[in-house]
């Protein structure tokens, strides 16, 4: 993967997956502390103990069509390069939550890349599904949830490219207003 | 906390009464793209972007692009599914930019099938 966002892509496509209609992403820099936390709470359907135990394995999959699953594996191992870790829990029924942390300046870091653009292609190819994502730098925080897009715009508006493209600077100019460095 | 400007949103929203108005029918085509982690690593998300790039500037109403789980076929990675109402799906591979524009112009919208890109006729595994 060649930025963070792919790397929140592919995670968020799990959630999906396993049958998920809300999906939480909260992102938190804190450039004092030289430290940026990631966590994505999902109200799938979630995985027993011995699913969670086996999760990060590359090599573990629920798929029967290959058998290798690289996702949590990929982030897992970056997050310890870039001097973090990750936590992973879970319960059947409930959903689960990933959450790993790593250090903001670390020179081998990825950037965050086109995080908005992702989140909002995923938004527009969901309808299904609600999302809400937070976004902090320091003290100061920004967050879009769909539900309440939906309830200014309309139920099918974030199914329209036109106004997806329209969201895109509207949230990039938040991040940037947060001074997000990521 | 930060929030998207209410004047925005009304912007946005008389973007939304005019894309709204065009809908009769129910959706007429359907473009998966496959998300896995193998699709993703190889570029799904600039076919995600292009495919609804080409939504937007088309103007259809009647094409709804969604996105899928891996479709097993790694190696082959970025794909896409096709799906025109009342014809057999159609799986392209090796999808970039440039190609899913194509396809998206002379497939989706135009109905006809882009044989030296596709792999296969059929439904998801």
């Amino acid at each position: 993967m060649e930025d963070l966002s792919l790397h929140l892509l592919d995670l968020v496509e799990n959630s999906l997956n396993a049958g998920a209609n809300l999906v939480e992403i909260d992102i938190d820099e804190q450039p004092l502390a030289d430290r940026m936390t990631v966590t994505i709470n999902d109200n799938g359907k979630g995985m027993d103990a011995q699913t969670l135990a086996r999760a990060s394995d590359p090599f573990f999959t629920t798929r029967t069509t290959r058998r290798i699953g690289l996702g949590l594996s990929l982030i897992k191992a970056n997050a310890e390069a870039w001097g973090g870790g990750m936590e992973l829990s879970s319960a059947p029924g409930v959903g689960t939550r990933l959450h790993f942390w790593f250090q903001l300046g670390h020179i081998d870091r990825q950037p965050l890349g086109d995080w908005p653009g992702t989140l909002l292609g995923l938004i527009m190819s969901r309808p299904g599904v609600e999302f809400v994502y937070r976004h902090r730098v320091g003290e100061n925080d920004f967050e879009m949830d769909t539900r309440e897009l939906r309830r200014e715009l309309g139920p099918e508006a974030l199914q329209s490219p036109a106004v997806v493209n329209l969201l895109r600077p509207q949230v990039r100019g938040a991040l940037d207003e947060l001074g997000s460095t990521a | 906390m930060a929030k998207l400007k209410i004047s925005d949103l009304a912007k946005i929203r008389d973007r939304v009464h005019e894309q709204i108005n065009l809908r009769e029918d129910g959706a007429q085509v359907k473009i998966t793209v496959h998300m896995g982690t193998c699709g993703i690593a190889s570029g799904a998300r600039d076919v995600l972007n292009a495919a609804m790039d080409e939504l937007d500037k088309s103007g259809r109403t009647d094409i709804i692009i969604t996105t899928s789980g891996c479709a097993g076929l790694c190696s082959q990675e970025p794909m896409i599914t096709v799906e025109r109402l009342n014809e057999e799906p159609i799986k392209y591979v090796f999808v970039d930019n440039a190609k899913m524009r194509q396809i998206f112009n002379r497939h989706a919208v135009e109905g006809e099938v882009q044989t030296q890109w596709a792999l296969a006729k059929g439904s998801e595994q």
